[in-house]
Formats: C-alpha cells, sequence, structure tokens
C-alpha cells in the first residue's frame, strides 16, 4: 500500500510533464480561433518549432535562442495561413491542413541530418523552497524551465483574454466582426497579429518536445498531439484556465499508460494509445451545446472568413 | 452641414446608388426613402465607411473628407445603426458600449460607463440595464443599445437604417420621442424607411431614392403621403387587393398544444394550438423571433416538437416525415429564402423541382431525372409565374430577392396543395413582387387551400388573412380581426402587454 503514494505523485509529475507541450499548443491555438480564425495546423506547427528549435540548440547552443528560433519558424507558417485564409479566404480547414502537412514535410525533410544527434536541452530546475513542499513540490516544481513558463503563460493569457482591452477586442473580433469593424477596430489587422501569435506560442510546445520532454528529434515526435491540442481547446471553451486543466487531464492519460505498462500492468499497448483519442471524442461530444457556445462567447465565425462588402 | 456629392456605387451587375446627392443639415430629421434595393442602405454604408463609393465625394462643414473605413467615421462623429444589430453577444450593454473607443484604459473599468449610460437612458428615454449580456436583450432593447452606443461617442450625426422594421407600435413611438429630443440636442438624424406614415410623423425633409438614382428632396410640410408614394415607386401605389371572401370548408390544418424548442434548447412554441380550414387564411401576427420560425419548421416536419400533435385533413402527421406530408398536400415557403427555401447555387430549373422526388409532378425513375420533362414543365412555370431569369439553367442566387420569390412560390404552390405555410412571404422585396405574392396567396384561397400566414407587418395582415391571432413569446396571446381599427390592440398584443384580445 505504501507504494502507492510515490506512484501517484510520479504520475502526476508526467503528467505534467507530458501537459506541458499540449499547454502551449493550446494557448497558442485558443488565441488564434478567439480571432475567429480556425487553424487545423496545430500537428505540423509543433514538427516545425520541434525541428527549428533543435537545430538552433544545436548549432548554437543557446536555448534562449532556440526558442525564439521556434517561435519564429511557427510565426512564418502562421503567417502563410493567415495569408492564405485572411486576405485570400481560402477555406481555413483546407490551408490548416495544408499548414499540417506543410510543417510534416519541411520538418521530416530538415531533420534528417539530425536523427541520433544531441543538443543543448533544458533540465529540470528545482525551484528552491517550493520544492521542498511535500508531493505538491516534487509534482510542479522540479521540472524545465518552459514549464515554468507556462505556469506564468496561463494567468497572464486569462488576464489578456478577459480583463484587458486588447482582449475585448480579440474577443469581439472573433465573435462579431461587424460590431468591432463597426466601432472602428480593424478586423483584419487583429486577425493577422493573433494568428501570427498563437502559431509561435504553438511552436514552443513542439520545441518542449526536442529539447526538454524526449530531447532529440524524432521524425513524426509530435504522435498526434496537435490533434488532441484542437479538440482541447473546445474543451478549453477557448478559455487559457480551463486549457491548463485540459492539457494536463490529457498529459495524466498518457503518462499513467507509460506507468501502468513499466510496474507490467496487463494492458494491451493499443488501448493506451487510443485512450487519448477516445478521451477526445467524448470531450467534443460534451462541449458542443449551443447554450454553452453563446455564455462562454464561443468565437462564432470561426472559421468564415470576413469581407466588409460581402453579401450573405 | 454634411454633403454627399454625385456619389456613385455599383456591384457586379447592379448600379446601386448613381450619381446621388444627399444635404444634411444639423439638427434636422432627414428621412432616406425607397424601396426595397433603392440603394438606402449602400449610400448610408458609404457614409459611414464601410463600403468605398467609385465616384464622388463627401464634405463635412466644407471641408473635403475622405471616408475609408467605420473607425474614420467615428472620427467625424457618424454613428450609424445598422439594419443587423452590431452587437456581441456575450458582452454586456457596457461593454459594447465602450469596446474599441479610445478612452478604453488597457483594464476598461466599466463602473463609469454604466452610470453614463444610465444617464444617457434617462435623458433620452432609452432605458437599457448596462449590465445585461447582450445575447439576452429582447430586439428593441437591442437597438436601444445601438442607438446609445452612437450617442455615448457623442456623435452628431446619427444614421438608422430602418430602425421600425423590427419595433412593435409603441416602441416607435420612444424611439421618436428619443429622436425629437435629439434634434433638440442639434445632432442630425438620417432615418432610412419605406414605411410612409412613419415618414410624414418624423421628417423634416425628405429624400426619395429609386432604383439607385435620388428622385427629389422635399419639405415634409410641402408633400403629402401619396406624393411620395408616388416618387418611390414611380407610379401609382398598389390599389387594394380586394379581399375575395370564400366559403370556408372543413378543417385542413389543425395544431394541438404544440410545443417546441429553439435551437438553444430553449422553448420557442408554447402550447399552441389553432385551426385553419379550407379557404381560409390564418395570420399570425408577432414581431421576430417570438417562435414563429420554429412554429413553421415543426409543422412542415423539419423540427420535433416535445409534446402535443399536427394534423392534415384530420390525419395525425405529428411523426410523419416531410416527404409525406408534401405528398398529403402541405407546402411551405421558409421565411429564410437563400438560406432554406432555395438552393442558391442549383439552377432555377433544380430549384423549380426540387421537390419532384416527392411530388413526381414530373413523372421521373426512382434514381434518375428526367431531363426533358423537367426542362419543358420548368419552361412553363417560368412563364406562368413571370419569372424574370436569364434562362431556366441560371444559378438561382443570380436572381433577384422577388424572383427567387417566384421561384419559391412556383415550387409550392404550382402543385395546388391543401395546406400552405407562409413565413415571412414578402419579407425585402419591392412592391411588385409584393403584389405577385399577395395575389398567388389569395388565389390558393379561393382554390380552396388553408394559408397559414406568418407575418410582423400589419398592413400585410389585414390585406390578407380572415383572422388573426398574436403570437408573443411563443403563445398565441389572442385573437383579433383583421381591422385597421385594431392596429393599435394588436401591436401592444405583439409587445406583450397581455389581456388585449379576444378569445378564440
Ligand atoms: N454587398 C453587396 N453586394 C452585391 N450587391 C449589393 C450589395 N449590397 C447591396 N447590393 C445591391 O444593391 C442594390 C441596393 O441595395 P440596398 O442599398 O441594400 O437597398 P435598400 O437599403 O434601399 O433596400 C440592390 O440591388 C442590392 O441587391
Ligand atoms: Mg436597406
Amino acid at each position: 500500500m505504501s507504494d502507492i503514494v510515490p506512484f501517484v505523485v510520479f504520475t502526476l509529475q508526467a503528467a505534467v510533464r507530458a501537459g506541458t507541450p499540449l499547454l502551449f499548443a493550446v494557448l497558442g491555438d485558443i488565441l488564434t480561433e478567439r480571432s475567429g480564425v480556425m487553424n487545423l495546423g496545430i500537428e505540423g506547427l509543433m514538427l516545425v518549432g520541434a525541428i527549428s528549435g533543435f537545430v538552433a540548440s544545436y548549432s548554437t547552443g543557446n536555448l534562449f535562442l532556440a526558442i525564439v528560433v521556434a517561435m519564429l519558424a511557427g510565426a512564418a507558417l502562421g503567417l502563410v495561413h493567415a495569408f492564405f485564409t485572411i486576405s485570400l479566404r481560402v477555406n481555413q480547414i483546407v490551408s490548416g491542413l495544408a499548414i499540417t502537412m506543410l510543417g510534416t514535410g519541411i520538418s521530416g525533410l530538415w531533420g534528417k541530418g539530425y536523427v541520433g544527434v544531441v543538443a543543448q536541452r533544458f533540465t529540470p530546475m528545482r525551484i528552491p523552497l517550493l520544492s521542498d513542499i511535500p508531493y505538491i513540490g516534487t509534482i510542479f516544481f522540479n521540472h524545465s524551465l518552459l514549464v515554468y513558463i507556462s505556469y506564468i503563460c496561463v494567468p497572464l493569457l486569462w488576464l489578456f483574454v478577459y480583463k484587458t482591452k486588447y482582449g475585448m477586442t480579440l474577443r469581439a473580433v472573433g465573435e462579431a466582426p461587424e460590431a468591432a469593424d463597426s466601432r472602428g477596430i480593424n478586423v483584419f489587422a487583429v486577425r493577422y497579429f493573433y494568428t501570427v501569435l498563437g502559431c509561435s506560442i504553438t511552436a514552443i510546445g513542439g520545441a518542449y518536445l526536442s529539447l526538454a520532454y524526449n530531447s532529440m528529434w524524432i521524425e513524426n515526435m509530435t504522435a498526434g498531439r496537435g490533434w488532441i491540442a484542437i479538440a482541447l481547446v473546445l474543451f478549453a471553451t477557448w478559455d487559457p484556465v480551463k486549457a491548463l486543466f485540459g492539457a494536463y487531464l490529457f498529459g495524466g492519460v498518457t503518462a499513467l499508460g507509460f506507468r501502468l505498462q513499466a510496474i507490467g500492468a496487463d494492458i494491451p499497448t493499443d488501448f493506451l494509445r487510443m485512450l487519448p483519442y477516445l478521451l477526445t471524442v467524448v470531450v467534443l461530444i460534451f462541449t458542443s451545446t449551443e447554450k454553452l457556445r453563446l455564455r462562454v462567447g464561443a468565437p462564432a465565425t470561426l472559421g468564415i472568413p470576413y469581407s466588409r462588402e460581402e453579401k450573405t | 452641414m454634411l454633403e454627399m456629392k454625385d456619389i456613385a456605387k455599383s456591384f457586379p451587375g447592379v448600379k446601386a446608388v448613381d450619381d446621388v446627392s444627399f444635404v444634411l443639415k444639423s439638427g434636422e430629421v432627414h428621412t432616406l426613402l425607397g424601396e426595397n434595393g433603392a440603394g438606402k442602405t449602400t449610400l448610408m454604408n458609404i457614409l459611414f465607411g464601410i463600403y468605398r463609393q467609385d465616384s464622388g465625394e463627401i464634405l463635412i462643414d466644407g471641408k473635403h473628407v475622405k471616408i475609408s473605413s467605420p473607425h474614420n467615421a467615428i472620427a467625424h462623429g457618424i454613428g450609424m445603426v445598422q439594419q443587423h444589430f452590431t452587437l456581441v453577444p456575450s458582452f454586456t450593454v457596457a461593454e459594447n458600449t465602450v469596446l474599441g473607443l479610445r478612452e478604453l484604459g488597457v483594464f476598461p473599468r466599466t463602473g463609469r460607463v454604466e452610470r453614463r449610460i444610465r444617464e444617457l437612458g434617462d435623458t433620452y428615454g432609452l432605458k437599457v440595464d448596462p449590465d445585461a449580456r447582450a445575447w439576452t436583450l429582447s430586439v428593441g432593447e437591442k437597438q436601444r443599445v445601438e442607438i446609445l452606443k452612437i450617442l455615448y461617442t457623442g456623435a452628431k450625426i446619427l444614421i438608422l437604417d430602418e430602425p421600425t422594421a423590427v419595433l412593435v407600435p409603441h416602441e416607435t413611438r420612444a424611439l421618436f420621442d428619443a429622436l425629437r429630443k435629439m434634434k433638440e440636442a442639434d445632432t442630425s438624424v438620417v432615418f432610412i424607411s419605406h414605411k410612409l406614415d412613419e415618414v410624414m410623423q418624423i421628417s423634416d425633409r425628405i429624400t426619395v431614392l429609386r432604383k439607385g438614382l435620388a428622385v427629389d428632396t422635399v419639405d415634409k410640410k410641402a408633400t403629402t403621403k401619396a406624393a411620395l408614394a408616388k416618387m418611390m415607386v414611380g407610379r401609382d401605389l398598389l390599389v387594394d387587393v380586394p379581399r375575395t371572401d370564400v366559403e370556408t370548408g372543413s378543417k385542413i390544418l389543425e395544431v394541438k398544444n404544440l410545443r417546441v424548442n429553439d435551437d438553444r434548447g430553449l422553448t420557442a412554441v408554447n402550447d399552441i394550438s389553432f385551426t385553419v380550414r379550407a379557404g381560409e387564411v390564418l395570420g399570425i401576427a408577432g414581431v421576430e423571433g417570438n417562435g414563429q420560425r420554429e412554429l413553421a419548421e415543426c409543422i412542415y416536419g423539419m423540427r420535433k416538437p416535445l409534446n402535443g400533435k399536427v394534423f392534415i385533413d384530420g390525419q395525425d402527421i405529428t411523426r410523419t416525415p416531410v416527404r409525406k406530408r408534401v405528398q398529403l398536400g402541405l407546402s411551405f415557403i421558409p421565411q429564410d429564402r437563400k438560406g432554406m427555401a432555395i438552393s442558391p447555387n442549383l439552377s432555377v430549373e433544380e430549384n423549380l423541382f426540387a421537390k419532384n422526388y416527392a411530388t413526381q409532378s414530373v413523372p421521373s425513375h426512382p434514381l434518375l431525372s428526367n431531363r426533358t420533362g423537367v426542362s419543358t414543365a420548368s419552361r412553363k412555370l417560368v412563364r406562368d409565374f413571370s419569372i424574370v431569369t436569364p434562362s431556366e439553367k441560371t444559378r438561382a442566387k443570380y436572381l433577384s430577392g422577388g424572383n427567387i420569390q417566384k421561384v419559391v412560390l412556383a415550387r409550392e404552390l404550382s402543385s395546388s396543395p391543401k395546406a400552405v405555410i407562409a413565413a415571412q412571404p414578402t419579407r425585402g422585396l419591392d412592391v411588385g413582387a409584393m403584389e405577385f405574392v399577395y395575389k398567388t396567396l389569395l388565389e390558393q384561397k379561393k382554390k380552396g387551400a388553408a394559408v397559414l400566414l406568418l407575418a410582423g407587418d400589419l398592413d400585410e395582415l389585414f390585406r390578407l388573412a380572415d383572422r388573426v391571432a398574436v403570437i408573443y413569446g411563443g403563445k398565441l396571446v389572442g385573437y383579433a380581426s383583421p381591422d385597421s381599427s385594431n392596429r393599435e390592440k394588436i401591436g401592444l398584443m405583439m409587445s406583450g402587454a397581455s389581456g388585449a384580445g379576444d378569445e378564440a
């Protein structure tokens, strides 16, 4: 019985570790979707973030630079998505899927020479005092720097989205672009900005994988996390705080699978691998009611390009 | 103080505004009068920076200004309440009011804003709760918020695009009171409408538009309703379509204790019962959004009732699929013309025979359509219903609103239905097309169909209906005979002041 406590603690710690890449991806996508732009390119963005961060770290040894490079790479792809969907008004689903394919392709090609090499990586840092709290310390305060950054991002983004005038503008643009436009807000500029910013944050999620979680480059290392992130955005109803819980919940499911296997539980691996997706389906069923969407101010124009003169 | 000079604007295929000039003096209520499609909205959208004019210029206080976005317009003290409201549903009234304003700090505080909204509301008689979320407001309240939003910015020019279209008579009176107070405060108002009574009540000057051209600008004092009507339509207004009295027959359409939810899962139709007999038109009067849509869709079979029954000719069809209902002689003219009534990207011909699978009015193989049969039949329908279209193969979306509605009428009524549900059948149509719709519906009545007419326009109901029931908040709150002397009474019932009507 005494085994159970460390088991739970380590599983929870692993949940945070496994949840962090999802968290970055979801936080980024919340910004993009709040502005009314749907992004199915997360998987590709994370892969590009992972490889570009890894390459930067490998060639410069500077982790700060690595994150900046990953963000720039994400922003560049985000700019492509923004140009297609906002300026050319291409179908957002199609453009998003193209970004995923593009990102997968680029990262695979670019990463050929980096398989098996070792680069500078983020190592766990114990936070003084906090990490001494029993259980909590181990679960939350014995991680790499990126995890701590994600902790800070959550309340900051929450404040930003719900309490600042910029957040108000952002929500208005996604929910009722004509309303924003008639108040003199530049809908196109706002959508461009948050699509690019969101994509660059999403890319950090990928960099976390190659620089902290796996600490190496593996082709297709995101393994479907991008798709789970898309479902999580809905689950979180575009709310950064709920995104935290969602990301750790899914991280926990993944972690639990590995743990159970490690202690030799007799569960088919296929079932464990299926679990996150199963949960995704369940989550989607419970979060797609109309009333809920109105309450939380869902970006009602998600997927719909805006044009002043277009007749509907 | 404001002048629009030789403004022109074309959209693909139409010259929406054709060299129109327009002068707005300070402190006047200036009406833009014109039929649907005359270009009123387009002209004002140009002034508010939503559209860019192809040519022409705008002067304020004698100085040229370039208005290329609503942002510019607001900076010049111009505010506009658009036909479709522009509120953010999840925001409060106060948040909607300050959205986008420069005065907003990084962390907006709404306390002061709320106080100011209350003050403005008191001054102009436009009361709203500043703390309420926009999606919970009624249509009348939403409009008050839209106006307050503009007054809040201190605009000196207020444009109202068909504000009374969504209001019941006493709300209209309150709006006019507010407009008069704004005039006293030296605010200029551009009031867009096509309802002559209102125009004569509130305007100082009137500019009439027809087919994108400015016909004339006249002083209210120097004109009459008849003169305006003639300018507006270019000929004398339609003679009253005589309401032929038809012997009513047996009960055709019967609805018992119907209860239906809307898309949000809230009760939209609450325990409604009525009967329509053969050769009778039952009008259901109501402000939009009081359950009309859900009621119509439920009777037609597109929405499941929670409770209650629907009968046609005595047969219970509550659980019958739409296809079967069509075969039993039920027809539907939906209010959402481009979304539901037609398929915009299919041809006129395909739209005309979209129901052929059920009606077999042109006998066809179950899997293959009878191309030649359909072509011949649709040429005849296009002729009979005088649908103006380049050809039967033209995509339906390229037709004008009136002609699209004719396609719908042709499809729904050429099969001699037993019962017709017509939801807002003339909304957005010009007078000519309206006349056509009235004539066609009255023909159905003469042929002995039971017609259920859902409408907000009382004139339309008075013209067509044999009985009028009023719907409010999903309930039938009373009946009245379709008579102009009942206008006020029906208006009150439509706004929820209950107990005013007769029992059925
Ligand atoms: N965004 C648009 N795209 C294409 N055609 C338009 C657009 N807006 C208006 N029109 C056309 O311009 C004409 C004038 O329309 P509008 O200004 O809305 O008239 P009104 O407000 O007087 O009813 C109509 O024929 C209409 O179909
Ligand atoms: Mg209009």
